[in-house]
């Protein structure tokens, strides 16, 4: 499934504009913690994730991850957008719950 | 195997990095990741070494005032090493078991500092040794053989 197909089936904004879009993604992953992101974040994913500090950039772009997914509509600065576009990294964003968002994708997927 | 191809040319990347200077962390692992698939080694060398890599600077980034990655790579094998200049870890081992984190509040708020680093470069590294002095400094080496079979 390409990240265009995904935005229109989970309902969310690409905050970043139309970076990626037709990409494709394989899988996903939910976690705050860097660490665990970088160690486990597989090829293809997008990854779900309450941080929204630079270095998650930092992070997204060593694991090549397809899009970032903020949950629960929270702000993202408009500097981390501009660095995200800059470096070619989609960043999404929905009204939904990390728990929530991560089904919707999961389910998406199947 | 691409990875053991005798003909891997010899080369060495340093990168300087600053105390809490997180984004260049991650951008020396993602500019090592990209030369490493340059020279065509194998997926699974190269995403163990960049979790290396990140995890290194990051540890000096956080708790270093300043210090130095040096990547250096050759037919046998790609060596890590980050030098700083600062707190030193007390206790190698307590430092080493998973959880352990002597990272600050603010540092724990942006997701770093659950105590995985270096847990996280020993699983992805063949040989690992870190050598500290309270208030010096830090030195790390952390090798993966070519050849090496691939992680779990």
């Amino acid at each position: 499934m390409t990240l265009a197909e995904l935005i229109g089936n989970i309902r969310c904004e690409a905050i970043t504009g139309d970076i990626n879009m037709d990409r494709e993604i394989r899988t996903g992953y939910t976690s705050d913690l860097l660490s665990d992101a970088i160690a486990n974040i597989e090829e293809d994913s997008v990854w779900i994730t309450m941080q929204r500090h630079i270095n998650i950039l930092g992070v997204a772009k060593l694991k090549d991850v397809v899009a970032i997914v903020i949950p629960r509509s929270l702000q993202v600065e408009q500097s981390v957008i501009d660095k995200a576009r800059e470096e070619g990294i989609a960043i999404l964003r929905g009204p939904q719950t990390a728990f929530e968002i991560s089904a919707l994708i999961y389910n998406a997927l199947r | 195997m691409a990875a053991s191809d005798a003909s891997t040319p010899q080369i060495t990347l340093e990168f300087p990095i600053e105390e809490k200077d997180f984004f260049m962390a991650g951008e020396s692992a993602s500019r090592v990741k990209k030369i490493l698939q340059q020279l065509g080694l194998g997926q699974d060398i190269i995403r163990r070494v960049a979790i290396i890599i990140y995890e290194a600077a990051m540890n000096v980034a956080i708790h270093g005032s300043h210090g130095q990655l040096e990547v250096h790579v050759d037919p046998v094998a790609i060596y890590v090493k980050t030098a700083d200049e600062g707190a030193g870890i007390p206790d190698i081992e307590l430092a080493m078991s998973e959880g352990f984190s002597t990272a600050s509040d603010e540092i724990r708020e942006m997701g770093f500092g659950a105590g995985m680093g270096l847990p996280n470069i020993k699983k992805n590294s063949d040989d690992l040794s870190v050598e500290s002095k309270i208030n010096e400094g830090t030195l790390l080496r952390a090798t993966v053989y070519l050849n090496s079979v691939p992680s779990p």
